[in-house]
């Protein structure tokens, strides 16, 4: 096991390299740089910036002194917009934030969407199914930037229950929405998918011979049934965790909730490289992490998986 | 005792018929679709939309550019849906016809998630079934790379790529369609990996035809299935993806407009009591989305009978 988490590590940490490599040779690539802006510099005060930012010096060493600067100092270098700012604070700014509403949205929609799936294959073809497909073809078609938006409609605007924007850690009436926003569509994917894979465990043999030797029905599918279904859904996890990281970009514009997606969008705004780049090769970073973490717990538990 | 003539006329023709006829695979995938209510809705729903995108044009009795000045300023209490000053959508925020609008951003909205999955659906065959059928080491380079840029997320390299070299309708198209094989080479490689063995590619290799005919030739069109229902599932992700782009404001550029645009502005004035402003873009997308999701679903089932 320990080996098997060094060998993915072994190509988790090339892959991260090669994304901050490669957003740096776009960015460099890139017709005009930070400073072209609708008044042309003169060619003094540009030299002058470029050799601040270090734009001057050869591409290899400019990529050279990135990485070494993330990796040895975590440091994401200045933002080319604001001077005075750094892109380490804009992320420290916004992470908690969104990693506060991401880490429940993500919690609800695989505790939600898991129970709903288990609820309707058992109960197969009762209204209970019925309604949870319903719930889950209809959940489909309501992607995060749909449901904000009609959320903010129902719940501020007609019944004022919640407030329509804005962030408190203390005060959770505030993460309701963007939560219910940011989940809902995957908690319907992931019903889904648990619906037919707990189906097919249920009609199979080992199910059969559990049942025949007289063990109670819900030892049955606690016991037996319910770890091999949830391989598929562990499976899953990996793009849902992906797909709302960008559902928080969404989430921190419409609902001003000040997350690391506001950062990110104002800096495609502003054409603030640095910034885009901090948080590109954030996020992929959590990603590559996550997606080892889902491996390992598969490896763990499937047991056909040799590694 | 009464013979009944229609019967044994029945009887007769089927004596005449040589042979009962047998049912191509094709032709039985075909009955199974037709016999799917929810996929029978879902392409009435996309005949339907096309044609609003194709010809809603025609209705229209403003072009989405001009901007009515009697409405203007005072959008809330003119600007609603009426069909006596010829909007039939009601007016956007700066007084534009949301008709002529709405039939813009369908069209660039379809044509955006056809030729996003068509990209996808070249780039991701080609690719997936060259790995799949020339195997070994470049096999598996061809994967790692594939799993590699899985592993990237994408929208914000995507947003990345749209910022750096400029928000242009071509470049949208290339950035979708960069990201949007991956799945469909994954899916193509498994697939051809189980064709490449038969006979007839044996036959053909035997006959000395080259790799790339061969890939062109006999592996492609046998994967023909599988693609197609991935495709019709492919285009509503795309559309997805562009609407999410759009929405942030970072997608298509005025005086071009999306779904996605549409639904943004809509819901930003939703506040001012325009509400029409985001229900009829919401309704085309929404609408579109089930129509996609329902024929890809038929289609599947249709194609693979052993799912049911």
């Amino acid at each position: 096991m320990f080996g098997y988490v060094l060998r993915r590590l072994a190509v988790a940490i090339p892959t991260l390299l090669l994304l901050i490599v490669f957003s740096f040779i776009l960015m460099s690539l890139a017709p005009g740089g930070p400073f072209t802006g609708e008044r042309a510099l003169p060619p003094a005060v540009l030299a002058n910036l470029e050799a601040q930012y270090g734009l001057n010096e050869p591409l290899w060493r400019q990529i050279w002194n990135y990485v070494w600067n993330i990796v040895v100092h975590f440091d994401f270098g200045p933002s080319f917009v604001y001077p005075d700012r750094s892109v380490n604070e804009l992320i420290a700014a916004g992470f908690p934030v969104t990693l506060t509403y991401g880490a429940l949205s993500f919690l609800v929609a695989v505790v939600l969407g898991v129970s709903l799936g288990i609820v309707a294959a058992i109960w197969h073809n009762s209204w209970l199914d019925y309604l949870a497909v319903g719930v889950s073809i209809g959940a489909q078609v309501l992607p995060n930037f749909v449901m904000a938006p009609l959320l903010v409609l129902v719940f501020t605007l007609w019944y004022r229950l919640l407030p329509g924007g804005g962030w408190s850690f203390n005060d959770p009436s505030f993460w309701i929405m963007p939560v219910i926003a940011l989940s809902t569509s995957y908690m319907a994917s992931i019903a889904r998918i648990t619906r037919s894979s707990m189906l097919e465990v249920l009609g199979s043999n080992h199910i059969r011979t559990a049942r025949a030797k007289g063990m109670p029905e819900h030892r049955v599918i606690l016991r037996h049934a319910l770890k091999p279904a949830m391989l598929p859904v562990i499976s899953y996890l990996g793009p849902v965790f992906v797909s709302m990281i960008t559902g928080s970009v969404v989430i921190d514009i419409y609902f001003s909730t000040g997350g690391i997606g506001k950062a990110f969008v104002d800096s495609a705004l502003n054409r603030d490289y640095a910034v885009m780049m901090g948080v590109t090769i954030l996020v992929g970073a959590l990603t590559i992490l996550f997606n080892l973490l889902v491996d390992v717990l598969y490896a763990w538990i499937d047991p056909k998986i040799r590694y | 005792m009464v013979i009944d003539q229609k019967k044994m006329q029945s009887l007769s023709d089927r004596m005449v018929e040589a042979e009962v006829k047998g049912r191509s695979p094709w032709a039985d995938a075909r009955r199974r679709f037709f016999r799917n209510r929810a996929a029978m809705l879902g392409l009435t729903i996309l005949v339907l939309v096309t044609l609003f995108a194709l010809f809603g044009g025609a209705l229209a009795q403003w072009s989405n550019e001009e901007l009515d000045f009697s409405v203007m300023g005072r959008v809330a209490e003119l600007g609603a849906p009426s069909l006596a000053n010829g909007h039939y959508f009601g007016t956007d925020n700066l007084g534009r016809d949301l008709y002529a609008r709405t039939v813009q951003g369908t069209q660039i909205s379809l044509m955006v998630g056809i030729v996003g999955a068509a990209i996808a659906v070249i780039v991701g065959t080609l690719y997936g079934a060259t790995a799949g059928y020339v195997g070994g080491r470049t096999d598996q380079i061809m994967m790692r790379a594939v799993d590699i840029l899985m592993s990237i997320p994408y929208m914000f390299v995507l947003i990345l790529l749209l910022v750096m070299f400029g928000r242009s309708m071509s470049m949208l198209f290339l950035g979708i369609g960069l990201i949007s094989w991956l799945d469909m080479s994954r899916i193509v490689r498994g697939q051809t990996l189980s064709l490449k063995n038969r006979e007839f590619v044996e036959a053909a290799r035997a006959t000395g035809v080259s790799s790339f005919r061969i890939i062109i030739r006999h592996i492609v069109p046998n994967l023909l299935g599988v693609v197609a229902v991935y495709a019709t599932l492919l285009v509503p992700l795309m559309i997805l993806t562009e609407s999410f782009i759009s929405f942030l404001g970072l997608g298509v550029q005025e005086p071009l407009t999306s779904w996605g645009a549409l639904i943004s502005e809509g819901a930003g004035t939703m506040n001012y009591g325009t509400l029409w402003q985001l229900a009829f873009p919401l309704f085309f997308f929404v609408i579109t989305l089930f129509g996609f999701f329902f024929v890809g679903d038929g289609l599947r089932d249709a194609l693979d009978p052993k799912e049911r």
